[in-house]
């Protein structure tokens, strides 16, 4: 019925939801996959230091940076409080 | 020298044949020699959207396996004289194309046609990669959601690397973007992404801007380019977008929700 759901209708904004998830997501995607080893290179950091301190999965993070020619690798580790 | 484009988008099902069909049907119908190629070996369909899926003798791969030529392959269009259809194997797979032989095909077809129109399979493997490798041009086919954006930008990044202009150290693919399955009345209501949301986001050249249609489901199913529908939005939207691509300029229509009067919002669906 067309009359009730003009008086139904509520104004969702799942679009501005999508626009913002896509500019983080896009932003991630462009910055490339990086060297291959990163995957592996990650899990044997978490191994490393979960002898040491309990920390979750996603604790750990690794990423390559490119500034012009030099390229710097960045990780991220959180420690429990 | 053919000019070769491409229609291209990473994801699946948002319009890539369809766009193929119509844009070469539009050059073809502006006096130019065009052919279209359809290069999703294995899952061919452009022959279906084309309506001369019942004339298919030789397909794409024969040609580049030797074991017929370009013109016994070439199905000539009923509609428009200007128009040919190389229709893709349905039998083997994507493995069956190879760099060198595709090449070969290209140059043979340079040396008659004006364009040479690939529609890209979905997907960034072997038949997509090739399909974009010799492009001049591409068209990147976007629907306003969120998968098809993902796929358009991560499309955009293998062109400028992945093609024959960029190993070659030439000037790069133009890359236009065209925006199908537009709804403005959903982009209204704040459901679905704006138009302006997908440019800022891709920030290519808008090339065209199909709005969602009945007419596209029609005109596949009768197996007529949707251009040729020249009462239907989507059809005038294709032709406008042909026309930018020769190089007039137009504005971009069917962007805004037609006035209804109130006894249509009342009671129209």
């Amino acid at each position: 019925m067309a009359l009730l759901d003009y008086f139904r209708q509520r104004k969702s904004n799942s679009a501005a939801i999508a626009k913002e998830r896509l500019q983080i997501l896009v932003a991630h995607d462009r910055r490339g996959d990086g060297p291959s080893y990163l995957p592996h290179l990650q899990r044997d950091i978490l191994r490393v230091i979960r002898k040491y301190v309990a920390i979750d999965n996603d604790a750990v993070t690794v990423n390559v940076e490119r500034d012009g020619s030099r390229e710097i690798l960045e990780l991220n580790i959180i420690l429990p409080d | 020298m053919a000019r070769i484009i491409v229609v291209t988008s990473g994801k699946g099902g948002v319009g890539k044949t369809t766009t193929a069909a119509a844009f070469a049907m539009g050059l073809a119908e502006r006096g130019s020699k065009t052919v279209v190629i359809d290069f999703d070996v294995g899952l061919r369909n452009l022959d279906l959207i084309m309506g001369c899926e019942r004339r298919v003798v030789y397909d794409f791969v024969n040609v580049v396996n030797g074991e017929a030529n370009v013109g016994q392959a070439l199905i000539k269009d009923k509609r428009n004289p200007n128009l040919f259809i190389l229709p893709a194997s349905q039998t083997r797979d994507k493995e069956a194309l190879t760099i060198e032989g595709v090449d070969t095909v290209l140059k043979e077809l340079g040396r008659e046609f004006e364009f040479i129109v690939c529609d890209s399979p979905a997907g960034i493997e072997k038949g997509a990669t090739l399909a974009m490798y010799f492009a001049d041009d591409a068209i990147v086919v976007t629907n306003p959601e969120v998968s098809s954006v993902r796929d358009s930008d991560r499309m955009i990044g293998i062109l400028s690397s992945k093609s024959r202009r960029a190993e070659q150290g030439l000037e790069g693919i133009r890359e236009y973007l065209l925006v199908s399955r537009y709804s403005p009345d959903r982009v209204q209501r704040g459901e679905m992404l704006a138009l302006e949301d997908v440019r800022e986001i891709l920030s290519l050249e808008l090339i065209g801007v199909i709005p969602e249609s009945q007419a596209v489901l029609n005109a596949s199913n009768a197996g007529v380019p949707v251009i040729l529908d020249r009462e239907s939005s989507a059809g005038q939207a294709y032709s406008d977008m042909v026309s930018r691509y020769l190089g007039d300029e137009l504005p971009h229509r069917f962007l805004n929700v037609e006035k209804k009067g109130l006894l249509g919002r009342l009671f129209g669906g």
